[in-house]
């Protein structure tokens, strides 16, 4: 017998989320080997990432939220047929047919066909105008509507038709919410929590109806009129219908698998449907007569259904549907019973109006377990309540504590150690309180450690905070003293020692070190210290204090290469260059005879400079206009650009003269690492924006921000932290944000890493630099203005100063060169000798 | 460095106080005189001013990076000792004794020096 003909023959019916989360977990496997996989994809791409859907409209591509990959699959070895439904399940020849006519047999089959969106049939509800919100070709349709549209309207009051709504204001349009029943978010709301949503909402230009049911939808003058109940109407120029799902179970039901009475393929605990052979997993499945609408359960029948065909016994026995959103920019939180439906059920509420904000929590008849919750305006105590909730603790003896304003005497937050081993941390991976513990007990030290080896925290996100609180205590119990200090040289992180030289106003490291260190500082400290006052007061590196605090590349302006000489990078804003200047860099080159080569950072870099020719090589480029480009700092890179709306048919925006502006602003910014930026002149990205500490990226109306993103060891995607921003705001949210990240970060760490440890994340840098939480706009601000303001070029001022310039002589006390720097030539360049190239010039008498 | 010669300590005068970088380092070159070799030497000169010992001189030439850069390294105390951190590979070699704190078999030289008023004299043995 062949090895082919032993391996069972598996087909997935559907590439969403959940049939991808499958095919992951199978292929993580040994026992995939055991399978022939065919998937059948309805869609013209293999799966994506659903939930962030809306996130298309705010300059994501379908690139980016692309989870299945072809290749990934091939390498996997499993088949997947794009575009292609099937069309007809035969279970008593065991095949299934798709829509192109392949017929193929199964031993298994999984069905993942997830769900459709519910339209009610109203009369003209087929209009051309009329779109669903599910896939990425809905989306494009709708925003094709939207150009040139006024207004529009949603069909629907709950999560989806909210988040709807949000996208078609972020379209520019007007936008209004039709729902039929008394409140928004019913499902998951009372009618208090649901009544202040609504308040709130319409403060953010929504026009929401309530108890309004449609009638008639008709085109009128082209546009379209929708009638309602009560003679009321509506003119609008197109409509999102967002009034429910429905599983997905055609295909199940004309094979005659049991379905629910109200449609959903019916499963047991293993995830098979009534033919053993076959399981269903997902929006189309129906465990004890519910449907979940939400993708850790999917995931979890996914896990379920992989373990049952590797002969695990592994079940699915429902799950919470609690969530926490932020919908039109308002918090909103629901967990378990959150009508207060269960038996002698006693409700807890606080309401404060003027800030908007509505708690109310259930609790059984004895006030002891929290049953469920709502929450609306403020989802802070979110993560503590649903932890009561899952895992059944006792509530503290003043329950209402838990969701009153903080303020002394409040009842103790419930520490993360308070929780079972059991407790899910992070429901979108189901990773444990015990998983993440034993990730620590096995040697991970940092959250992102964690994070990389548990998977926790890497879905939706919502779990960040409670994850931290974990890992922060566990690692306090294992007696790992999370000693932060900077050095044996300083009891204090680097963000304390910024404050206490900025409030202080110390300017040099021995006045820091005296007064609040001890010894005589080592290359870790020295190097801190000169970076955070750089950031502060901005002098010249080569002041006399501050000699002897750089690493040798700050020392000497230069990056040193390995065999002790140095390269030169002059800086070349945005990437733009005059043929001028270019000639001049020729000439340089070949009058020292420095190997050349064009960058990453689209500059042009200089190998193989002696010490002693740095201040006569940087004369001549000076004399040409060039000035430092910081390559040897931790400090602004480049700001890479893309040529554009002046040359490129597609773009928006002048990205060259704002990659100028930017790289003119930062550059000589002092920071704890380096800094990288870009700008691209339309969605396309050619300058790779969305790879860079801060990139931006050119919009019809302006500019979207990106941050925190970077290339290097560890690549990390940006983060759009604002969307169709002027010139003016684009800049002052740089400046924030720089500054922040200047006085905060850790030594050494990249704005990718400083994100990921910073608490609350990215919704707390949104609250600090955009909403001004804290109240440091200004003074952040501000302290960029003094950078700004005193920036010189370090090699100008080093080359126009004698004392200086003593520092870059080979020997104090002789003219030669080292000769033990030597060339030689590879393809016409020189490039450093190798060790067994240098002839010895004398042997030892 | 076994076999067995009648040396002199000789000092010879190297460079101005002047050029010496507090807290840092510089390099000099030493002729060929200089340990009885006809190639000249590079050496690294530390000046930390305000210490017992304020003046050191190793060899400049790093023999884990295999160039002569340990004058452009940074002073670092470790562990309450004073150590140079090489710029290219961060190996820390003690001023005091030239050995590599993270691989004890390796050794930089070490010399003898002084100031003779203004002027910095470095002591080499000579046969
Ligand atoms: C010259 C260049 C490579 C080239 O031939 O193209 C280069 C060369 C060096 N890179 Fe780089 N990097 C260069 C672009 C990049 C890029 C690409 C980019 O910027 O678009 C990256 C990835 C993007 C990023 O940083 O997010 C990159 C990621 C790194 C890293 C890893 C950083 C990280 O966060 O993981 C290091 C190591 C470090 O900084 O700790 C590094 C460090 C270095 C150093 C400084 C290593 C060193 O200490 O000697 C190299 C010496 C440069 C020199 O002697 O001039 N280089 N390096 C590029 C200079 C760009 C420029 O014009 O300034
Ligand atoms: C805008 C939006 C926001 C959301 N936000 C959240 C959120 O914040 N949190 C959350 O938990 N959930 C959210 N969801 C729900 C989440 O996306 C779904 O729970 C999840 O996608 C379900 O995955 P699935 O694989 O079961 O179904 P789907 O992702 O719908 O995938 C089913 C796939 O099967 C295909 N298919 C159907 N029939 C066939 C056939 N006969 N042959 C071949 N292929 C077929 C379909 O075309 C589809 O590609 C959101 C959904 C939307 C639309
Ligand atoms: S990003 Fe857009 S504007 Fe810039 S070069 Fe590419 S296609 Fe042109
Ligand atoms: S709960 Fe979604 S990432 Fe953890």
């Amino acid at each position: 017998m062949t090895e082919a003909s032993v391996k069972q023959k598996l087909v997935v019916i559907g590439n969403g989320m959940v049939g991808h989360h499958f095919l992951e977990q199978l292929a993580a496997r040994p026992e995939r080997e055991a399978f022939e996989v065919i998937v059948f994809c309805a869609e013209p791409r293999p799966a994506y990432d659903r939930v962030h859907l809306s996130e298309y409209f705010g300059g994501r591509s379908a690139d980016d939220l692309a989870m299945g990959k072809i290749e990934q699959y091939r390498q996997w070895g499993f088949e997947i047929q794009l575009n292609d439904a099937a069309v007809e399940i035969d279970r008593d020849n065991r095949t299934v047919t798709s829509a192109s006519g392949i017929v193929t047999d199964y031993d298994r089959l999984i069905l993942a066909t997830g769900s459709y969106p519910f339209v009610p049939p109203i009369p003209g509800h087929q209009h051309e105008k009329c779109f669903v919100y599910r896939t990425i070709e809905d989306l494009d349709a709708i925003r094709a509507a939207a150009s040139g549209a006024r207004s529009g309207v949603v069909v629907g009051g709950g999560l989806l038709g909210l988040e709807a709504a949000n996208a078609l204001k972020a379209l520019g349009l007007e936008a209004h919410v039709v729902e039929f029943a008394p409140g928004l978010m019913s499902v998951q709301l009372d009618a208090g929590g649901s009544e202040l949503l609504q308040n709130k909402i319409q403060d953010l230009g929504v026009t929401v109806h309530t108890s309004t049911a449609t009638e008639l939808i008709e085109e009128v003058d082209g546009r379209l009129r929708m009638c309602f109940k009560g003679e009321r109407e509506l003119l609008t120029d197109l409509i999102v219908f967002s009034a429910g799902i429905r599983p997905e179970d055609k295909l199940a039901r004309t094979a005659g698998l049991a379905i629910g009475e109200r449609g959903g393929i019916v499963i047991d605990e293993s995830c098979r449907t009534s033919d053993a052979n076959i399981f269903a997993i997902g929006e189309c499945a129906l465990y004890d007569n519910r449907i979940f609408g939400l993708v850790a359960p999917g995931y979890t029948m996914a896990r379920t259904a992989v373990a049952q065909l590797c002969g695990e016994s592994s079940s699915f026995t429902g799950a919470d549907m609690s969530t926490k959103l932020k919908l039109l920019g308002v918090q909103v939180g629901s967990i378990g019973d959150a009508h207060g439906r269960a038996e002698g059920a006693a409700a807890i509420t606080f309401v404060d109006e003027q800030s908007g904000v509505y708690k109310r929590m259930i609790t059984d008849a004895d006030g002891k377990k929290l049953l469920g919750a709502v929450l609306v305006g403020d989802t802070g105590d979110y993560d503590q309540l649903l932890q009561y909730h899952l895992n059944d603790i006792d509530l503290p003896e003043h329950p209402e504590q838990l969701i009153l304003p903080t303020a002394e005497g409040a009842a103790p937050a419930l520490g993360a150690g308070a929780l079972p081993a059991t407790a899910t941390i992070c429901s979108c991976h189901n990773v444990s309180k015990g998983q993440i513990v034993d990730a620590v007990a096995g040697g991970c030290c940092s959250l992102a450690e964690v994070k990389d080896s548990t998977k926790a925290s890497t879905g939706c996100g919502g779990c960040a905070a409670l994850l931290k609180n974990v890992v922060d205590e566990e690692l306090a119990a294992l007696g790992v003293e999370v000693n932060n200090h900077l050095c044996a040289h300083f009891p204090f992180t680097r963000q304390e020692l910024f404050h206490i030289a900025q409030v202080e106003e110390i300017t040099t490291f021995g006045e820091l070190l005296e007064k609040h260190g001890s010894g005589r500082g080592c290359e870790i400290c020295k190097p801190t210290v000169a970076s955070i006052l750089a950031s502060l007061w901005n002098e010249h590196i080569h002041k006399k204090p501050h000699v002897g605090l750089q690493d040798t590349n700050d020392t000497f302006m230069a990056n040193m290469q390995k065999n002790g000489s140095y390269s030169v990078v002059p800086r070349v804003p945005g990437g733009e260059i005059t043929p001028d200047r270019l000639i001049v860099l020729g000439q340089v080159a070949k009058k020292y005879n420095l190997y050349t080569k064009i960058t990453g950072g689209q500059r042009v870099d200089l190998f193989g400079a002696r010490l002693e020719q740095l201040p006569e090589i940087w004369r001549e480029l000076i004399d040409a206009g060039f000035e430092t480009g910081h390559a040897y700092g931790k400090s602004l890179r480049t700001v890479k650009s893309c040529v554009g709306s002046t040359w490129c048919r597609f773009g928006v925006q002048d990205s060259v003269a704002m990659a100028l502006a930017i790289e003119n602003r930062y550059k000589g910014l002092r920071s704890p690492h380096k800094i990288k930026m870009a700008v691209s002149g339309c969605t396309r990205e050619c300058a790779e924006a969305q790879s860079k500490d801060v990139g931006v990226i050119a919009t019809e109306k302006g500019w979207n921000l990106f941050v925190c993103g970077n290339g290097g060891m560890r690549p990390r995607h940006a983060d759009l932290f604002a969307t169709d921003i002027d010139d003016e705001t684009l800049i002052k949210y740089i400046d924030r944000f720089l500054m922040f990240y200047v006085r905060t970060a850790d030594k050494l760490q990249r704005t990718s890493v400083w994100l990921e440890n910073l608490d609350g994340g990215l919704d707390y840098l949104r609250e600090v630099i955009i909403d001004d939480k804290l109240g440091i706009g200004a003074e952040l601000e501000a302290q960029m203005a003094n950078v700004v303001g005193t920036y010189q070029c370090e090699w100008k001022t080093a080359i126009n100063d004698p004392e200086m310039l003593k520092r870059f002589r080979q020997f104090v006390n002789s003219d030669e060169a080292d000769e033990k720097i030597v060339f030689v030539e590879e393809r016409s360049q020189p490039r450093p000798a190798r060790q067994e190239e240098i002839v010895r010039i004398a042997e030892p008498a | 460095m076994n076999q067995v010669a009648i040396t002199r300590t000789q000092w010879l005068p190297i460079c101005q106080r002047s050029d010496l970088v507090a807290d840092s380092g510089v390099c000099a070159l030493v002729g060929d005189a200089f340990a009885g070799s006809a190639e000249k030497k590079s050496v690294a000169l530390f000046f930390i001013p305000g210490q017992e010992t304020q003046l050191y001189a190793v060899d400049n030439w790093d023999p884990l990076a295999q160039a002569g850069v340990i004058a452009r390294g940074l002073v670092a105390e470790l562990d309450g000792e004073l150590t140079v951190s090489s710029p290219l590979y961060k190996h820390h070699f003690r001023l005091s004794d030239g050995v590599c704190v993270e691989d004890e078999s390796i050794r930089l030289d070490v010399y003898p020096v002084a100031f003779d008023g203004e002027t910095v004299c470095i002591a080499v043995d000579k046969s």
